[in-house]
């Protein structure tokens, strides 16, 4: 496969989760599933290995981190350092550098005045970047907690310098010790990048597309809150949570809970200057929740039934339950007018996923089947009533 | 079974004040004993949430025969046998026997499977039979005649040697009607408890397949269609079409009465006799049903009272001038039915168990016309010519002065009545009066007087101690009597009334509790109405309401299922929602949850 440091979300899919991560390859999936998600590429690890290429030349310090012993924890400690400073610091090569800055400009200059994309005024559009790791199957959680998310990044050099440190989070000291443990060859590591517009979301949250509680697949859980879905991911805001029927779309559940916060992200706000720290949110505001949104639910009926409506959708298309992340916007995804229409059609041109992966609990239990085919459909019944108290 | 505190013991319910004479009212053998303080008992509100006038108690004593006949004696289920049922207090408690040695189990097993899987293998051709045998029923009840007692016997009786006089016909009419009536519960549980057995094998699958599924939805995939329920209001319908066809329209004005209406009728020449010659032919049988389920005398069918076909009939003939009233979409229904049923089957994710899923909702359809129409036949069309049949003994009896009016008859057991019609018999024969008056006049009265005052008693929810393990499929199936239940009655909640989700949807409104169907002009747009139970004859109420509550029924009952095509919320067997809930008072109905709150002004 030819060489590509960069591949837009529609085309990460064909890429392959080796190259671009599985969250990139997720995002590609729902693009291609025809699924709202907010435009973006992503840096593959092709970008990666040419940038370590130049930031460790011969690979002696990948090579010294192979040498570890997974007790010593100085060492890694002082050697995961030396490889962070290297990946971070080194000059990117010229290549990397244009192909990354080539395809954010090319956001910044289609549609930066659309209502759902948020810019600064120098024309800039605003980004998430975000790792997006390679390893396979439930290694992927244990490295969860490693990888970085930048929100609010905006301009060229920002964007490589998030892209770097979320390659750089590769060399955390927790990251090292824990590939050390497993034996696993430093060759084998890579990881892609996720560089995403931002969206200001009115609410956000996750949803399941069965029962967390009771593994039931007919219905969809929705957890969400105000603005940005952090506060919730952080387990700062309990959520309001529903549950709706796939097949009868009735809402079965409700529960609304006091938001005492709330997490949104400011397109206009000051940027946190110069770049912001490691795993810092980027404009990202906290604060008190208003008292009229405090008790009052985070999403109408409308579009509860356009959040479920796409999750079906979504889990059609991949064939299995999923765990996905969600975010509603004010106007409808790609407009510029805010507000205007209602009704759930029109909620649903309001609805961008962030991600969506298979549920994993669940699949994982060995559910007893509900029940198996008689000789004769009558047999049922007889077991019914012949079965001891 | 352990004792666990929670529900009294039958020995200490203590009598109502006032009414401390209530055993008078009801036979020995409905009294609780005392070892019965070892079982647990469950108030039969749905059947019966009212106290019981004496009469009336037969729809417990005769259907308790049948279902106990059915199920331990003739197809031998292997977990059940009868019910056993109680009086206290006015109130009916019951108890079902459990067959619970494994090697009895077994050996009732290997009766029940050939017979049970006989009437499965059969069931169409059965139940052709079936309606058959109940036709012949409700004829017979029909043509049974109350004898007039002349003063003489017309010569014929001598010329053509009948040789037996009509007081005769007193005692063997009265048994007749009786003997009819304890056919017609035969046949009412021949098929009910098997077909029945069929729903609660599917709700099982469902509720394990999806654990969060409502019992709506499940009943949403079985309900038919083209049921006999509808048909009453279909009936109401095409005669609005009718009269406005034939220009008699003007005569049906909101409030009209039902007398005026047809006495008018009479003065318009061809045309009312023509509406009126269709308005009886709609009336024999369609007319024929009750307010209620059947058991209790007083819940009248339209033909007993006119009064709600003649508060729907204004407004369907308003809507056929405005431009008609669409029919009942029953392609979109059954479209949305199949729907919903094969979205879910899609859900499963094995083959084996979309295979099960085919046969046990195959097996629902199959028995779903039975145990639907079967009401119609039964609780309606025969139970409503069996209590008028009573009533014409009890004019005979007012007419003998042995009672002040003829609906008192229904304040005596049948063997007390069976005593009066012995000394109206005799009196007859010996050319003078009957002693009767004296006797039954004071008795009824004082019936009806505790009768009143039983009716402000709130009978426990259960008796006894609480077993174990509740999971006799009977009662599951019947009663939907379930741990979570009995826990439900032991921490009742104080604002909020709890019944079964059998529509789904939430509403706020204004409550109008009706006790009766009679009260029906009195239900305004748009409120919420509150019931003890609604039959077929309640159906053109739900075309003015937003949401149904009723103390009696479940996810398959009548208000459950017209709800559902109304796509309006409803909560059924709420227990005690008519007492809880005033008329005016501001309620929010869920029906996805099953619950009912008052909300404070």
């Amino acid at each position: 496969m030819p060489v590509a440091f960069v591949v837009t979300l529609a085309d990460a899919a064909g890429a392959g989760a080796g190259r671009v991560g599985g969250k990139a390859a997720s995002l590609g999936e729902l693009v291609r599933a025809g699924v709202a998600v907010p435009a973006g590429f992503a840096v593959t690890v092709d970008a990666f290995a040419a940038a370590l290429a130049a930031a460790d030349p011969g690979g002696a310090l990948r090579a010294s981190v192979e040498a570890l012993d997974p007790a010593d924890a100085a060492g890694i400690a002082e050697v995961a350092a030396r490889l962070r400073s290297a990946v971070a610091g080194a000059a990117l090569p010229a290549e990397v550098t244009a192909a990354v800055s080539a395809r954010y400009a090319a956001f910044s200059s289609s549609g930066s005045s659309s209502g759902s994309v948020c810019g600064s005024p120098s024309g800039d559009v605003d980004v998430a970047v975000r790792s997006s790791a390679t390893v396979e199957d439930g290694a992927e959680a244990s490295f969860a907690g490693l990888q970085d998310t930048y929100l609010g990044v905006s301009g060229a050099p920002a964007v490589l310098d998030s892209v770097r440190r979320c390659w750089a989070s590769l060399y955390n000291d927790e990251s090292v010790a824990y590939r050390r443990r497993l034996r696993l060859p430093e060759a084998g590591v890579a990881m892609a990048v996720v560089v995403q517009r931002m969206v200001a979301p009115r609410a956000a949250g996750v949803m399941f597309t069965r029962s967390p509680v009771t593994g039931d697949r007919s219905v969809i859980a929705i957890e969400g809150v105000w603005g940005l879905g952090s506060a919730l991911v952080s387990g700062e805001v309990t959520p309001d949570s529903w549950v709706i029927g796939k097949v009868t779309g009735e809402i079965t559940a409700r529960r609304v809970s006091p938001k005492a916060r709330v997490h949104r992200y400011l397109p206009n706000g000051p940027a946190t200057s110069p770049a912001p720290a490691a795993g810092a949110p980027g404009r990202v505001t906290v604060a008190d929740t208003p008292a009229a949104l405090r008790e009052a639910p985070c999403l109408t009926d409308e579009e509860i039934r356009a959040l479920a409506a796409v999750a079906r959708r979504v889990e059609a298309h991949y064939g299995a339950p999923q765990d996905i992340e969600w975010a509603v916007l004010d106007a409808p995804f790609g407009s510029a007018a805010p507000g205007a229409p209602t009704g759930s059609v029109a909620a649903e041109s309001r609805v961008v996923l962030l991600q969506s992966r298979p549920e994993t609990v669940w699949a994982a239990r060995d559910v007893k089947p509900a029940g198996a085919p008689k000789a004769r459909a009558a047999d049922h019944v007889l077991a019914l009533f012949g079965k001891p108290l | 079974m352990t004792e666990q505190a929670g529900f009294p013991l039958p020995s200490q319910i203590a009598d109502v004040p006032g009414a401390e004479n209530w055993r008078s009212m009801y036979q020995y053998f409905t009294r609780f004993q005392p070892d019965d303080d070892k079982r647990f008992w469950f108030y039969n509100s749905m059947h019966f949430p009212e106290p019981m006038p004496a009469f009336d108690t037969i729809t417990g004593e005769i259907p308790y025969q049948a279902i106990g006949a059915n199920t331990a004696r003739l197809f031998v289920f292997p977990t059940t046998l009868g019910i056993e049922h109680r009086i206290v207090n006015g109130r009916v408690y019951i108890t079902a026997n459990p067959v619970l040695e494994a090697a009895e189990i077994e050996r009732r097993a290997a009766e029940f499977g050939p017979r049970a899987g006989y009437y499965f293998e059969n069931w169409d051709s059965l139940y052709e039979g079936w309606k058959g045998r109940l036709r012949a029923l409700i004829s017979e009840i029909e043509s049974v005649s109350v004898p007039e007692l002349p003063e003489w016997e017309p010569s014929e009786a001598v010329f053509s040697a009948a040789g037996v006089a009509q007081n005769h016909y007193l005692h063997e009419n009265f048994h007749r009607v009786l003997a009819l009536y304890s056919t017609m519960w035969h046949h009412h549980t021949e098929m009910l408890m098997l077909g029945y057995g069929a729903y609660v094998v599917f709700f099982q699958f469902c509720q394990q397949a999806w654990p969060e599924i409502g019992d709506q939805t499940v009943a949403r995939m079985v309900a038919g269609i083209d049921v006999i329920m509808y048909r009453p209001d279909d009936e109401l319908k095409a005669l609005a079409r009718l009269a406005v066809s034939l220009g008699v329209d003007d005569l049906f004005t909101d409030g009209c009465a039902a007398a005026d209406v047809l006495a008018a009728l009479e003065t318009r020449g061809t045309a009312g006799a023509q509406w009126l010659a269709a308005f009886d032919k709609a009336r024999d049988p369609w007319f024929h049903v009750s307010s209620g389920d059947g058991f209790y005398h007083h819940h009248l069918s339209w033909n007993d009272d006119l009064t709600v076909p003649f508060t729907a009939l204004p407004g369907y003939v308003a809507a056929v001038r405005a431009g008609g009233i669409a029919p009942r979409p029953t392609a979109r229904l059954v479209e949305e039915r199949d729907r919903i049923a094969s979205e879910y089957r899609a859900l499963l994710p094995t083959g084996d168990e979309k295979a099960a899923f085919d046969q046990m909702l195959g097996l629902c359809r199959l028995v779903f016309p039975f145990v639907e129409d079967h009401k119609f036949y039964c609780e309606h069309w025969f139970t409503t010519r069996f209590f008028q049949k009573v009533k014409e003994f009890g004019s005979l009896l007012a007419r003998a002065g042995v009672l002040a009016e003829a609906d008192d008859v229904f304040h005596l057991h049948h063997t007390e009545i069976d005593q009066a019609l012995a000394d109206v018999s005799l009196a007859w024969a010996a050319g003078s009066p009957p002693l009767g008056g004296p006797h039954f006049q004071p008795l009824v009265a004082e019936r009806k007087r505790m009768l009143s005052v039983l009716k402000d008693w709130s009978p426990p929810a259960a008796l006894g101690p609480v077993p174990e393990a509740l999971n006799d499929p009977a009662v599951r199936m019947l009663w939907g009597i379930t741990a979570e239940r009995i826990e439900a009655w032991l921490n009742p909640s104080a604002d909020e009334v709890v019944g079964v989700a059998a529509s789904a949807g939430v509403a706020e409104g204004t409550a109008r509790v009706l006790s009766d169907v009679s009260e029906i002009s009195q239900l305004r747009e748009g409120e919420i109405l509150v019931v003890p139970v609604t039959a077929p004859s309640w159906a053109p109420v739900f075309a003015k309401i937003r949401a149904a509550v009723s103390d009696i029924g479940g996810s398959m009952s009548h208000a459950a299922i017209v709800a559902r095509e109304y796509g309006m919320p409803a909560v059924v067997g709420c227990g005690d929602a008519t007492k809880r809930i005033r008329t005016g008072d501001r309620i929010r109905v869920d029906g996805d949850r099953g619950t009912v709150r008052v909300l404070s002004d």
